[in-house]
This record gives C-alpha cells, sequence and structure tokens, in this order.
C-alpha cells in the first residue's frame, strides 16, 4: 500500500514530445513506472521510447485504460494541459511545469473544485512510491521502500529528506512534493489524511517553507486528527520579508506567514519539529522511536 | 514586477479610469510654462511613504515648483520599505493639488481562499492597508468576486454602502472598479492599490495615488509590460541573474550561497546564521542547472565585493554532481577565484563530483555533508574582522 499511486498505476505523459517530457519519460520508465501513453497535439502517431502519442489526453486514456497523467508542457499551455487532463477523466494529474500565471491556476483550481481528479503541483517535483512508481522528476534511487509518508512544497528539500531517512535505513511508503506556487492542488491537509487513512505508512515527514497559512492549517488537522508520529521542517526562518525566495509561493507579507509562526503552531500541534534541515532525519528518528515503532520503520522489516 | 505611480495612473486611464491629469518630468525636462498652480509634485520611486520621507510637496509657484524639483532629483529617499540605502529619485509627477474631503482605501488582490478576485477597501485612506490590517483591522472590508460572475453592479453597491459614501458617487466608483478589475485579469496583475481615493469637497472622486504589481509568472504573456520596467529600481545583480534564468536575492551578509532548489537554498541561509553567519545572497540555480549556469551564478557571486567565502549546496537529483563539480571548477579556473570555496555535493554522481574537486589541485574545499559544509563557511567568512 502507498497513497495515491502504486504498482498498477497507469500513466500518460502530457508534453512527451519535448525536450523535458523525453527525458523524465525514459527516467520514469528506467524507474520501472507504467508510462502507457503520451500526448501532444500535433504529434499523434509518433512515438517516444516507444511509448505510442495521441494528439489529445482522452484518446490517449481510450486507447490505453491510463487514468494518471504527468504534465511537462511550457508555463502558457500549463493551465490548459490539466483542464484537459481533468475533463479526460484522470484521477490524478501531476503539473511540474514551473511558471504558470496565478490567475490561470485560480481558474483551474475553481473548475476542479467537486470533480474527482486530484491535482498535485503545479512547480513540484511530482510523487514517488519506491519500488513501485515514480511520476515526476525526483532521483529514484536516493529512495527506500518503507513506511514513512513525505509531504513537501520544496523538491531539493523532498531529496534532502529522503537521502537523510534513507541513510538511517529508514524507507518511505510515498513521497509527494505539492509544490512551491501559492495556488496549487493536492494541499498538505489532504495529504496528511491520506497518509493517516494509509496502513503502511506509520510516521509522516512534513516540510513547509515561508508563506501562506498552509502550514499552520495543517498543524490544526494534526492536533485533531493524525495518531502517527509527525516530523516537521520550514525553510525561511532567515528570509527577509516582502522578497519572493525563489517559489512563487515563498513571501512572507504584512508580517505573514513566517517560518517562526509555521514552527511554533507545528509544535503547538504535536509534531516534532526539526531546527536545522539536516536535522530532519533525525527528528523523524526520535519521533518513531518514542511511538515505540522504529523497527517496523527500517527497510526491509516485515510487519510483526 | 512593480512600477511607478504615473505608469500605473496611464494603465488605469487605458481601461477608462478617470485619472488626474499628470506632467512627468526627468531630470534633464525643463519645467513646461502650462503647470497650474497649487500643484503636488511626487517623487517617483518603487515605495510607499513617500510622503513621510519628503519625497511629495505641495508647490504654489513656479519658484517653488523649481526649487523643490531641485532638491527632489537625485536625493536618497528612505521609507519604511526601501532600507537604509533608499531609493534615488530620477522622474517627478506633478499633479494638481485638489480640496480632500475624505479619504479611502481600494485594492485588489488575487483571493485564494474562494477562487476569484478579493476587493480590499477601508474609510482609512492613506494608510498601508498592512497597517490598517494591524491597527483597525475591523475597518477593512472584504468583497470576494467570483470570476464566473465578474464585477457586478450589486458589489459596487455594497462596497459604497459599507464605505459609508454617498450613492451619488455609485456611478464613478462602478468605473473605477470596472476598469480595475478588467486591467487585473488581463495583464495579470497580482495587486492594484488607489490610496488614497480621495472624495474632493465637490463631490468628485479623485484617483490620488495607484499602484500596480504584475505576476512575474504572467509578465511572459504580456511582453509590453517589460518596457515599464525601470532598471534603476532593480538590484543590479538581480537583474543580472534575472537574464541568466537564475533566481538570486542580495541579502546583507559576507556568505555567498549557490544552491540548487528554492526551499534548499533557503533551509541552506538558516544553516549558515543557525552557526553564526550570515548569507550575502539567496540563490537558487534551478533544478537543471548546466555547467554554464553554475559559471554565470558564480561570476554574479564573485562580483560582489562583500562575498568573503562562497557556499555551493548541491543535491544532485537531474542535475549529475561531476556535471556540476566540472561546472565550479571550470569557473574556478576562468575567473580566478581568490577567495575559498566550499562545497557539498549530495545525490547523482556525488562521489565522482567529489573526486573531481579533491584532484583538481584548486583551491576547492569539499564538506562531507551540509553543517560541515555551512560551519566551514561561517569559518572562512565570518565577519571578526
Amino acid at each position: 500500500m502507498s497513497i495515491l499511486i502504486d504498482e498498477n498505476t497507469k500513466v500518460i505523459v502530457q508534453g512527451i514530445t519535448g525536450k523535458q517530457g523525453r527525458f523524465h519519460t525514459e527516467q520514469m520508465l528506467d524507474y520501472g513506472t507504467k508510462i502507457v501513453a503520451g500526448s501532444t497535439p500535433g504529434k499523434g502517431g509518433s512515438s517516444v521510447s516507444g511509448i505510442p502519442v495521441y494528439n489529445t489526453v482522452s484518446k490517449a486514456a481510450e486507447m490505453t485504460g491510463a487514468d494518471t497523467s504527468v504534465i511537462f508542457v511550457p508555463p502558457s499551455a500549463a493551465a490548459d494541459a490539466v483542464l484537459e487532463a481533468a475533463d479526460a477523466g484522470m484521477r490524478l494529474i501531476v503539473c511540474i511545469t514551473e511558471g504558470i500565471p496565478v490567475l490561470d491556476m485560480i481558474r483551474v483550481k475553481k473548475y476542479l473544485e467537486g470533480k474527482d481528479s486530484v491535482l498535485i503541483g503545479p512547480n513540484c517535483p511530482g510523487i514517488i512510491t519506491p519500488g513501485a512508481c515514480k511520476i515526476g522528476i525526483m532521483p529514484g534511487y536516493i529512495c527506500k521502500k518503507g513506511r514513512i509518508g513525505i509531504i513537501s512544497r520544496s523538491g531539493t528539500l523532498t531529496y534532502e529528506a529522503i537521502h537523510q531517512l534513507s541513510q538511517r535505513n529508514i524507507g518511505q511508503s510515498t513521497a509527494v512534493g505539492i509544490g512551491g506556487d501559492p495556488v496549487h492542488g493536492l494541499g498538505f491537509v489532504h495529504a496528511l489524511e491520506l497518509f493517516e487513512k494509509d496502513p503502511e505508512t506509520l510516521g509522516i515527514v512534513m516540510i513547509g517553507e515561508i508563506g501562506g497559512d498552509e502550514e499552520e492549517r495543517a498543524a490544526d488537522y494534526i492536533k485533531n486528527h493524525i495518531r502517527k508520529p509527525v516530523a516537521a521542517f520550514i525553510s525561511g526562518r532567515t528570509a527577509p520579508a516582502g522578497k519572493r525566495m525563489g517559489h512563487a509561493g515563498a513571501i512572507i507579507s504584512g508580517g505573514k506567514g513566517t517560518a517562526e509562526g509555521k514552527a511554533h503552531a507545528l509544535s503547538e500541534s504535536g509534531a516534532a519539529v526539526a531546527k536545522l534541515p539536516d536535522e530532519i532525519g533525525g527528528t523523524l528518528e526520535k519521533a518513531v522511536r518514542g511511538a515505540g515503532i522504529y523497527e517496523r520503520c527500517l527497510w526491509g522489516e516485515k510487519d510483526s | 514586477m512593480k512600477i511607478h505611480e504615473y505608469q500605473a495612473k496611464e494603465l488605469l486611464a487605458q481601461y477608462g479610469v478617470p485619472v488626474p491629469e499628470g506632467v512627468l518630468l526627468s531630470e534633464k525636462d525643463t519645467i513646461p510654462d502650462e503647470i497650474r498652480f497649487p500643484c503636488v509634485i511626487k517623487a517617483q520611486i518603487h515605495s510607499g511613504g513617500r510622503g513621510k520621507a519628503g519625497g511629495v510637496r505641495l508647490v504654489n509657484s513656479a519658484d517653488e515648483l523649481k526649487k523643490a524639483a531641485g532638491e527632489l532629483f537625485g536625493t536618497c529617499l528612505v521609507t519604511r520599505q526601501t532600507g537604509p540605502k533608499g531609493r534615488t529619485v530620477h522622474k517627478l509627477l506633478l499633479t494638481p493639488a485638489e480640496r480632500i474631503k475624505k479619504e479611502y482605501y481600494l485594492g485588489l488582490l488575487p483571493d485564494f481562499e474562494n477562487g476569484g478576485l478579493l476587493i480590499l477597501a477601508s474609510a482609512c485612506g492613506g494608510m498601508e492597508i498592512e497597517q490598517i490590517a494591524e491597527e483597525q483591522p475591523d475597518l477593512i472590508f472584504k468583497q470576494p468576486v467570483s470570476l464566473q460572475i465578474g464585477l457586478r453592479d450589486y458589489h459596487v453597491r455594497v462596497l459604497t454602502e459599507k464605505l459609508g459614501m454617498s450613492s451619488s458617487l455609485f456611478c464613478q466608483m462602478r468605473t473605477i472598479l470596472k476598469g480595475m478589475f478588467r486591467l487585473f485579469l488581463e495583464k495579470d496583475c497580482s495587486m492594484a492599490e488607489i490610496n488614497p481615493l480621495s472624495e474632493t469637497e465637490d463631490g468628485r472622486i479623485h484617483i490620488t495615488d495607484a499602484k500596480i504589481t504584475f505576476d512575474d509568472n504572467g509578465c511572459a504573456g504580456h511582453p509590453e509590460l517589460m518596457s515599464l520596467m525601470d532598471p534603476f529600481e532593480e538590484d543590479e545583480k538581480e537583474l543580472k541573474a534575472r537574464e541568466a534564468g537564475l533566481n538570486y536575492i542580495s541579502l546583507s551578509g559576507t556568505i555567498g550561497c549557490m544552491v540548487n532548489g528554492a526551499g534548499l537554498a533557503m533551509a541552506t541561509m538558516d544553516m549558515l546564521e543557525g552557526y553564526g553567519g550570515r548569507p550575502a545572497n539567496f540563490l537558487d540555480v534551478g533544478g537543471s542547472a548546466t555547467e554554464g549556469r553554475i559559471k554565470k551564478a558564480f561570476e554574479i557571486l564573485l562580483s560582489d565585493e562583500r562575498v568573503r567565502v562562497i557556499l555551493v549546496n548541491i543535491f544532485g537529483g537531474i542535475i549529475r554532481c561531476d556535471i556540476a563539480a566540472r561546472g565550479i571548477l571550470g569557473a574556478a579556473e576562468d575567473l580566478g577565484v581568490k577567495i575559498p570555496v566550499i562545497v557539498r555535493l549530495e545525490g547523482t554522481y556525488a562521489e565522482e563530483g567529489r573526486r573531481l574537486l579533491r584532484e583538481s589541485g584548486l583551491s576547492v574545499i569539499p564538506a562531507e555533508n551540509m553543517s560541515a559544509a555551512a560551519k566551514k563557511a561561517v569559518e572562512y567568512g565570518g565577519e571578526s574582522d
């Protein structure tokens, strides 16, 4: 078990004929992901790495039975790509594209309300269930199959967290990067809920950053609904106010969205908060030891 | 992207918003004869709080105007928003002075919560919205507007009522809001503000000040907006970095940072300060950094005379550490790096990357992990002298 994806997930790559799309299709295939089709308008009938390309997502879905898509199209076409995927009945849409205008995403998010599609991203590294399926751009080889779920707004910090856990021989159930944009699909609260329900996941690492109030809302949710141990880290403690720190969503404005405020809310919720980024693995280990489940979290251990 | 008040007013005018006539003056311009007095002379810098800093003045004659302009041009205005360095005045906007009865705040923002736009309004005009929010939050009126139905007359009616405006101002307010709304959506704004929006003694609405910020992600779709950028207002290094596709923000410390990924770049800064050092910058070379981009990043760091040590923190995912190492070594060789460079490489081909650095013979100091790298950087780049 895992969340959102597993070894049976069939994936369509939107924008498969572009440079990024081509490269990451190969990487995902190497990892064992079941990429079954690609889509690029006007390139239907061709193929990439042996994967058939269709003009539309709906045709690709009809021909292959895929219910998941990953998007590698330029920012100006990305909102369209998400909407097309949703209308083609994709259950899960992973949007890697960085630089989508905020107003485009506001319209997309509104449209997805009440629909069955779950959107991950945009501006994210994607999602991986180690040993089963990778949808996105993360380096798969750093992962170990296991019991810890990871949710993060940052790509490279996700890798950092995975690496720190793997070095401690603590495996991961699923790792999700929810993206660095202010308007995105899957949020911390929804991901926490999925990890709490997933019997395979025993503990959770959550990585937030300055800007917005999602971490505060997650803290509230952790306090009331999460029984599994949570380790958290918030980056941007030293970021100056009013400056956008690389991610469109990472900005402290009007004194709101500070790292201190978020770390405090998470501590209050019962999560173990790492002060520095290289303490993420250690903080999680301590939390699962405290819960008496450390041995069960180790790579290769079977459930007792 | 930020623009000046005069540019915001010009844009609003294009969308049918009745902005007051203005005359823009640059340093070399001679003052035109047809100016009516009294008038208000306003320094054009990207900052609020210009009035308090002496950048907005009422002048009653051509002589007073000449004197004020002479004082303002080239002067450095320090406001609450500019930081201690302040901003140099290169342009002045002259607008007619009005007899004002009351000042309001009117703002438009994307509404992340409800999925549309949000009108913010307050009868406390002239103050910054953050200040109103802090001191008198009850006096801020919020009106979400769904993008499905757009701005409707009733929105305007509710708003004027909440602000305690006379209903005779409804038509003027509707024209202003409709224009702002259309501008916001068509040009991908991230903020549009009229503050103060004034009511004159003879019952007219006067757009006293206007501020517009564009969504950086939206700018690609509006190339015409690029001409509105004022290079004088931008940090030279930030501008250079943006052109190279790098995310760079100038900070006040002595440790130059080069990191891949925004989250890791922020975390690296946190790490440095955790060990008592201060970063000179935030720099994210991006997930797909190439040798060329790494070299460009190095150039920018080295051009910063405050930088005493460079800390490179790369977690190679898609970007391979051996390629990153080659980029670093190439830059070190070509640019003749005289300051210590601490490098932490982890992830894809990290072993190979570290070997290349070790065997290069260049003064690159490898660090086995993030904390070791940060400690070393603080050690070499400490601010004791």
